[in-house]
């Protein structure tokens, strides 16, 4: 990196609408991707209609539009290892934890053992996690 | 301060443009330091030099242009977004064989990766959006 070398932040992205009625999912998917590569720290969160980027079984022939669901399992290898997931919004949608995409990483410190970067948390917490952060974008 | 702007949303259709334009003249007026504006999702539509709105009503394109020159500005319209909505300077029009290009004085045409520095220099990084 040119400028900024050796900062380290605590960026958080906040996805909160659904995966294809708009194009803020896929395009906020870009920046996150993007954004792995400045040695920052990491977090995403979902929450209101922004859980249903992550669910299973995505199918996207009937819109005629790119299906970008899959990319979400890829973080993992995006070294992004804490994605936080709001209980009430899944709850609020008839969801659970059980309708998402298991997303992985492999943790360098322990052999390269695979470990789940997907976290479900009440919204309590959330507010913790996000006053945490130096850096909120919301999409 | 040292301050981060980023828009998202297109001009007219959606007041973030106005708003951030407001905070940018304020900041500015107060002393503080606008480190870059930085234009996604629809909010590369600000760039476009093509607008040509009613006589009687704001053009955001050329008072952003105007705000750039008199202080410098670094105004990014991120290229992925751009591409995707026909934003082109005349570099992009080169490479992609268009006929056209449209990029507001300026503006300029970069990548995502400036939106991650400016969150990483600036003291604030405020969105204007929804």
């Amino acid at each position: 990196m040119e400028n900024g070398e050796g900062v380290v932040k605590k960026f958080c992205y906040i996805n909160r609408k659904a995966p294809y009625g708009t194009i803020y999912a896929l395009e906020s998917l870009e920046v996150v991707l993007i954004a792995a590569a400045f040695d920052q720290d990491i977090s995403l969160v979902f929450a209101d209609d922004g859980v249903y980027q992550l669910t299973k079984g995505q199918d996207t022939d009937g819109i005629g539009m790119k299906n970008f669901s899959k990319t979400y399992t890829a973080l993992g290898d995006y070294d992004i290892k804490k994605v936080y997931v709001e209980k009430e919004s899944l709850e609020e949608r008839g969801l659970s934890a059980e309708d998402l995409q298991a997303l992985k990483y492999e943790d360098e410190d322990d052999d390269w053992a695979e470990k789940d970067s997907l976290f479900v948390v009440g919204r309590e917490d959330l507010v913790k996690i996000i006053d945490e952060q130096d850096v909120v974008l919301s999409f | 301060m040292k301050f981060g702007i980023v828009i998202n949303e297109g001009p007219y259709t959606h007041q973030a443009s106005d708003s951030a334009l407001q905070f940018v003249k304020a900041a500015l007026h107060k002393g503080h330091e606008i480190f870059r504006v930085f234009f996604y999702h629809d909010g590369v539509n600000n760039g476009t030099s093509l607008g040509v709105p009613p006589q009687d009503d704001r053009n955001l394109t050329l008072e952003w242009s105007g705000l750039a020159e008199k202080h410098g500005l670094d105004l990014v319209v991120c290229v992925a977004a751009a591409q995707r909505r026909g934003v082109l300077d005349e570099d992009e029009m080169g490479r992609h064989g268009k006929s056209a290009n449209n990029l507001a004085p300026g503006f300029r045409i970069s990548g995502l990766g400036q939106l991650i520095e400016a969150g990483i220099q600036a003291d604030r990084l405020v969105t204007f959006g929804d």
